[in-house]
């Protein structure tokens, strides 16, 4: 007993203690810092919409201290030299998303308002292996495949095996496999 | 004009809203009737945020242009957020054991 006492502050001292090799996910970049900074204040001013010395310092102040605290939550920093493409791409995949949640919703519509609705709705759970590796990524396909009408996503697994519920048999064919294809695309996977 | 077609989407908005409406009443259990729910919504809110951003920013005043950011704004939240509450509820109902409904034990109850 009394030795374990001894050993365990050792132990959680070394574990504490600064990062012995150098463990990309804990270093901060000068770049996430400015990232966070130029998003976190064109909140604010979008948000505020005075223009005043007052609200300006406020806002400068607030989110210099949220930036100090927390650059590493928003843009981890590995990925800060990737992000302008990362997101350029992300905007050509909106549309894309925007049209394929317009075509699933008329479809449900219809499903809905069908008289004989009982009858064409045949939900069931589906599963899948996704060979998308971040966690990005997955939240990316998990909420897309949400979004479309017809599927919902249950259960994403730590090693990408994906749950989801659909609504009829139609909607979760092809979907989430040409969705995947395209979410692979836009994070270059 | 621009009043007429925002008046347009604002009403195709509230069909979507409706049909969210109707299909959780009609669909027959939890997870097919979060299909209708958590997403119609989404549609519905999408058109509606369109229409009232056409009728109120007619112009390029700082004041206007700031109204349809934030109206983008709200747009690009519920995105994000819906899917992620539904997620949540399709979890805790897997999680609490209840069997999905499917045309096989719709046979055997009648």
């Amino acid at each position: 007993m009394v030795e374990q006492a001894k050993v365990s502050p050792q132990n959680r001292s070394f574990h504490q203690g600064a990062p012995t090799g150098p463990d990309a996910r804990l270093q901060k970049s000068p770049a996430s810092y400015i990232l966070t900074f130029v998003i976190l204040f064109g909140i604010w001013l979008l948000l505020s919409g005075r223009f005043d010395l007052l609200h300006l310092g406020l806002g400068l102040a607030s989110c210099l201290l949220v930036t100090i605290f927390s650059a590493d939550l928003l843009l981890p920093a590995p990925n800060t030299p990737r992000l302008p493409g990362l997101w350029f791409r992300f905007i050509k995949y909106i549309p894309w998303l925007l049209y394929q949640v317009l075509v699933a919703n008329i479809h449900v519509m219809y499903l809905v308002f069908h008289p004989r609705m009982m009858d064409l709705i045949d939900p069931s759970i589906m599963e899948f292996d996704s060979r998308l590796k971040s966690d990005m990524s997955r939240v990316t396909l998990a909420n897309s495949i949400t979004l479309t009408p017809g599927t919902i996503t249950v259960h994403i697994s730590i090693y990408g095996h994906i749950t989801f519920h659909v609504i009829d048999i139609e909607s979760g064919k092809t979907l989430p496999w040409i969705m995947e294809a395209r979410i692979a695309d836009v994070f270059e996977e | 004009m621009i009043n007429l077609i925002a008046a347009m989407f604002i009403l195709l908005g509230l069909v979507f809203f409706t049909g969210g409406a109707v299909g959780i009443i009609r669909m027959p259990d939890f997870y097919s009737r979060l299909h209708p729910a958590g997403k119609l919504d989404t549609m519905g809110l999408l058109m509606s945020m369109i229409g009232i951003a056409l009728y109120s920013v007619q112009g390029f005043s700082l004041g206007e242009v700031l109204t349809g950011l934030k109206i983008i704004l709200i747009v690009v939240f519920v995105f994000i957020t819906s899917p992620t509450a539904t997620h949540a509820i399709v979890d805790a109902g897997v999680r609490a054991g209840l069997e999905p409904w499917t045309q096989q034990r719709r046979g055997e109850e009648s």
